[in-house]
C-alpha cells in the first residue's frame, strides 16, 4: 500500500471524528473491509508463488524441474504415463526400431473410441432408421461427416498399423523368451481389432455393409459340426435355424436382429474385451522387461538353449 | 486398356487403405531388412574377430563412450509420442476432410451386389474360397492361421535374434513369415481387391468389367482323372492323395529345415511335440499354393471327395 492511500485514509478517519453523516457510514464500511483487503493482498502475494499453494501441491506431487528425480516422478506419479517405465533404452526411442506402430495403434483405438461415442449420439441400430441416421450425420449434423470419416478411416488405419506392428515384432524377434505369452495376447488383440472393424461394417445398413456381412457370415454356415452346411453339421442336427450362423445373426438372414447384434458387439462387447486384453498386453510389456531392444547382437558361438 | 475402370477400382474409398498398403509394405520391408543387413555385417565382423567381440558395444546405432544407456521417458520418449500423435491426427484429419466414407444405397436383400466383396482385410479368405470349400477357406484356415501365429514363439527354438533385426541368424523363420504374410495373405488381399470383378472372375488391371462374361471351364475332381467315379473308391483315392501330399511335402519340409549346420543345431534342440506342431502348420500352409497350382494348371476341383466333406 502506498503512502498516498494511507494519507487518504487518515484524512477520512479525522473527518469521521468531526462530523457524523452519510460519508461517515462509507468510512465505517471501509474500515470494516480493511482486514479483508489485507487478507486478499496476502493471497495475491501467495498466488505469485503458486507452486507452494496447497491446491498446486495436492495436484502435482513433485517439482517439474529438470532434475533426474523430477523426471522420473513425472512418469511414475501419473496414472496415464506410469504404464511406461521411468527410463528406456536410448536406441529404442529412434523411429527405426519400433516404427511407433504399437503406440499409433493404441492412439487410433482411443481416437476411435471418442469418435465412436459421438457417433452413438446420432445412431439408432434399427432397420430403416440406421441408414437415415447416417444420411443425417453426413448432411445436417455439424462436423458429422468429418466424424464418420475419421471413424471409418481411423479403423482402416488401425488395421494397417496392427499388421505392421506384428511384422516389426516378428522381424526383431521380440516374441522370443521371455515375451512368448505377450505375442499370443497380441494375436488375440489382432483378431479383436479385425472383428471390431467387421462388426462396424454392417452398421450403416447400406448395400456395401449388407453384402460384405452376408458374404462373411455365409462362411459360418460351413463351420464343421456347428454349421448346417459344414462337415457333419447335418448329421448333428444343424439347420439354418439353430446353427452357429443363426447365433451370430440372431436369425437366418442379415436383418434387424443382425444389425442390433452387430451394434452391441461393436460398441460394447468387443471394445470391453479388447480393453481387457490390451491391459494385459501393456502390463506384460513392462513385466517382461520392457521393450525388447535394440539389444546387443548375439553371436552363434554364444548361443545358449533355455531349459525346457 | 480401360483407365476408367482402373481408376474406379483404385479410387473406391474403401480401397484406399490397400493402395496405401501397396506402398507401406514394401517401404517397411525395405526399412526392416536394411537394419537387418546392417546388423548382419556387424555380426560377421564380430564372428571373424573374437577379440573385438569382447569389447564391442554390439549395436549399429550411433554410440559414444560414456553415453547413458538409458534415457528418461520424460521428456525424451514422451515428446516423440506427442509428436507422433499430432502427425497421426493430422493425417487422419486431412484424409477425412478430403475423402468421404463410402455409403451405398440402403441395404436391399433382393438386389445382389456383383461382385459382393467382404471388407478388404478379409478378401484373402474370400479369394481362398475359389480354391477350397467354405469350411476350409472360411472357418478352418482362419482358425489355423491364428493358432499358427500364436504358437510361433513356442516352436521357434532359435535363441538368436532376440530384440534386434537380423536375417542371417533367422533365415528360416523370416522367410516363412514373409511367405505367409506377403505371398499368401497380402497378395490374396490385393487379388481380391484389384483383380476380382463380377462373378468373382479374373479381370486384369485395366480390363473392363464385363458383367455378362461367361467362362467355360470344367473343373474335375482328382479321382475322375483315374476313371474312378464310385464311392468308397473315389474317396480312398483322394485320401491316399492327401496322405501322399503329407508324406512328400513333410519330407521336403524336413529337408529344407535341416538344410544347413545351424538349422540342424536348432533341430536338435526341438522336442518331438514342437517339431510335429511346426511341421503340421507348415504343411497346411503349403497346401494353399499347392491346391492353387492344381486348380490353375490341372483344373482340379477337389482332391478328396467324401459324402460329408471335400478337400
Amino acid at each position: 500500500m502506498n503512502d498516498d492511500a494511507k494519507s487518504k485514509r487518515e484524512e477520512s478517519k479525522s473527518g469521521e471524528q468531526s462530523s457524523a453523516g452519510p460519508s461517515s457510514l462509507i468510512d465505517r464500511l471501509k474500515e470494516a473491509l480493511n482486514p479483508f483487503i489485507a487478507k486478499g493482498m496476502q493471497d495475491l502475494k501467495a498466488a505469485k508463488d503458486y507452486k507452494r499453494t496447497q491446491l498446486w501441491k495436492s495436484i502435482f506431487r513433485h517439482k517439474l524441474d529438470e532434475t533426474p528425480r523430477s523426471r522420473a516422478l513425472a512418469v511414475l506419479t501419473n496414472v496415464f504415463l506410469h504404464v511406461q517405465p521411468a527410463k528406456v533404452n536410448r536406441d529404442a526411442i529412434r523411429f527405426g526400431f519400433t516404427w511407433g506402430m504399437g503406440g499409433i495403434t493404441l492412439y487410433l483405438f482411443i481416437v476411435l473410441t471418442i469418435t465412436g461415442v459421438f457417433l452413438m449420439f446420432y445412431y439408432h441400430p434399427t432397420k430403416g432408421q440406421a441408414y437415415q441416421d447416417i444420411m443425417y450425420l453426413h448432411n445436417d449434423v455439424p462436423f458429422g461427416g468429418l466424424l464418420r470419416n475419421m471413424h471409418r478411416w481411423g479403423a482402416h488405419l488401425m488395421i494397417i498399423t496392427v499388421w505392421l506392428h506384428m511384422f516389426r515384432v516378428f522381424l526383431t524377434g521380440s516374441y522370443k523368451t521371455p515375451r512368448e505369452f505377450n505375442w499370443t495376447v497380441g494375436v488375440i488383440c489382432l483378431v479383436l481389432t479385425l472383428l471390431l472393424s467387421f462388426t462396424g461394417y454392417l452398421l450403416p445398413d447400406d448395400q456395401l455393409g449388407f453384402w460384405a456381412v452376408t458374404v462373411g457370415t455365409n462362411m459360418a454356415r460351413a463351420t464343421p459340426l456347428l454349421g448346417h452346411e459344414g462337415p457333419f453339421g447335418a448329421q448333428l442336427g444343424m439347420t439354418a435355424f439353430n446353427d452357429v450362423r443363426f447365433a451370430l445373426l440372431g436369425g437366418s438372414i442379415v436383418d434387424a436382429n443382425a444389425l442390433l447384434r452387430a451394434y452391441i458387439w461393436h460398441c460394447i462387447a468387443i471394445p470391453l474385451i479388447l480393453t481387457i486384453f490390451l491391459t494385459v498386453h501393456f502390463w506384460r510389456v513392462r513385466k517382461d522387461g520392457s521393450i525388447s531392444g535394440p539389444a546387443p547382437v548375439m553371436l552363434e558361438s554364444e548361443m545358449k538353449f533355455p531349459r525346457k | 486398356m480401360d483407365w476408367g475402370q482402373l481408376w474406379e477400382i483404385i479410387s473406391a474409398p474403401d480401397n484406399v487403405p490397400i493402395v496405401a498398403l501397396l506402398f507401406l509394405i514394401p517401404f517397411f520391408t525395405w526399412y526392416g531388412f536394411r537394419q537387418a543387413l546392417a546388423n548382419d555385417r556387424l555380426i560377421d565382423r564380430l564372428t571373424k574377430d573374437p577379440e573385438l567381440a569382447k569389447t564391442h558395444h554390439r549395436k549399429v546405432e550411433p554410440y559414444r563412450e560414456g553415453w547413458a544407456q538409458k534415457l528418461y521417458v520424460w521428456p525424451y520418449l514422451l515428446r516423440v509420442e506427442f509428436l507422433t500423435a499430432i502427425i497421426v491426427t493430422g493425417i487422419l484429419m486431412v484424409w477425412s476432410i478430403t475423402l468421404n466414407a463410402p455409403l451405398e444405397e440402403p441395404a436391399n436383400p433382393n438386389l445382389t451386389m456383383n461382385p459382393a466383396k467382404a471388407p478388404w482385410y478379409f478378401l484373402g479368405l474370400q479369394e481362398m474360397l475359389v480354391y477350397f470349400d467354405p469350411w476350409i477357406a472360411g472357418v478352418v484356415m482362419p482358425t489355423l492361421i491364428l493358432v499358427g501365429l500364436m504358437i510361433i514363439p513356442y516352436v521357434d527354438c532359435n535363441p538368436l535374434g532376440n530384440g534386434y533385426y537380423t536375417f542371417r541368424q533367422r533365415k528360416f523363420a523370416i522367410l516363412t513369415f514373409c511367405f505367409g504374410f506377403m505371398v499368401l495373405w497380402l497378395s490374396m488381399v490385393f487379388i481380391g481387391t484389384f483383380i476380382r470383378g463380377p462373378g468373382w472372375m479374373w479381370f486384369w488391371p485395366g480390363e473392363t468389367w464385363d458383367h455378362h462374361r461367361l467362362v467355360f471351364e470344367t473343373n474335375r475332381d482328382l479321382h475322375e482323372l483315374f476313371g474312378i467315379t464310385t464311392q468308397p473308391w473315389s474317396g480312398l483315392v483322394g485320401a491316399s492323395a492327401v496322405g501322399l501330399y503329407f508324406v512328400i511335402f513333410g519330407w521336403l519340409t524336413h529337408k529344407l529345415f535341416v538344410w544347413n549346420k545351424f538349422n540342424r543345431k536348432i533341430y536338435q534342440q526341438m522336442t518331438l511335440v514342437q517339431y510335429l506342431t511346426l511341421q503340421s502348420f507348415l504343411l497346411i500352409m503349403w497346401a494353399l499354393p499347392v491346391k492353387m497350382f492344381l486348380r490353375l494348371v490341372f483344373r482340379i476341383k477337389n482332391v478328396m471327395v467324401t459324402p460329408w466333406f471335400n478337400i
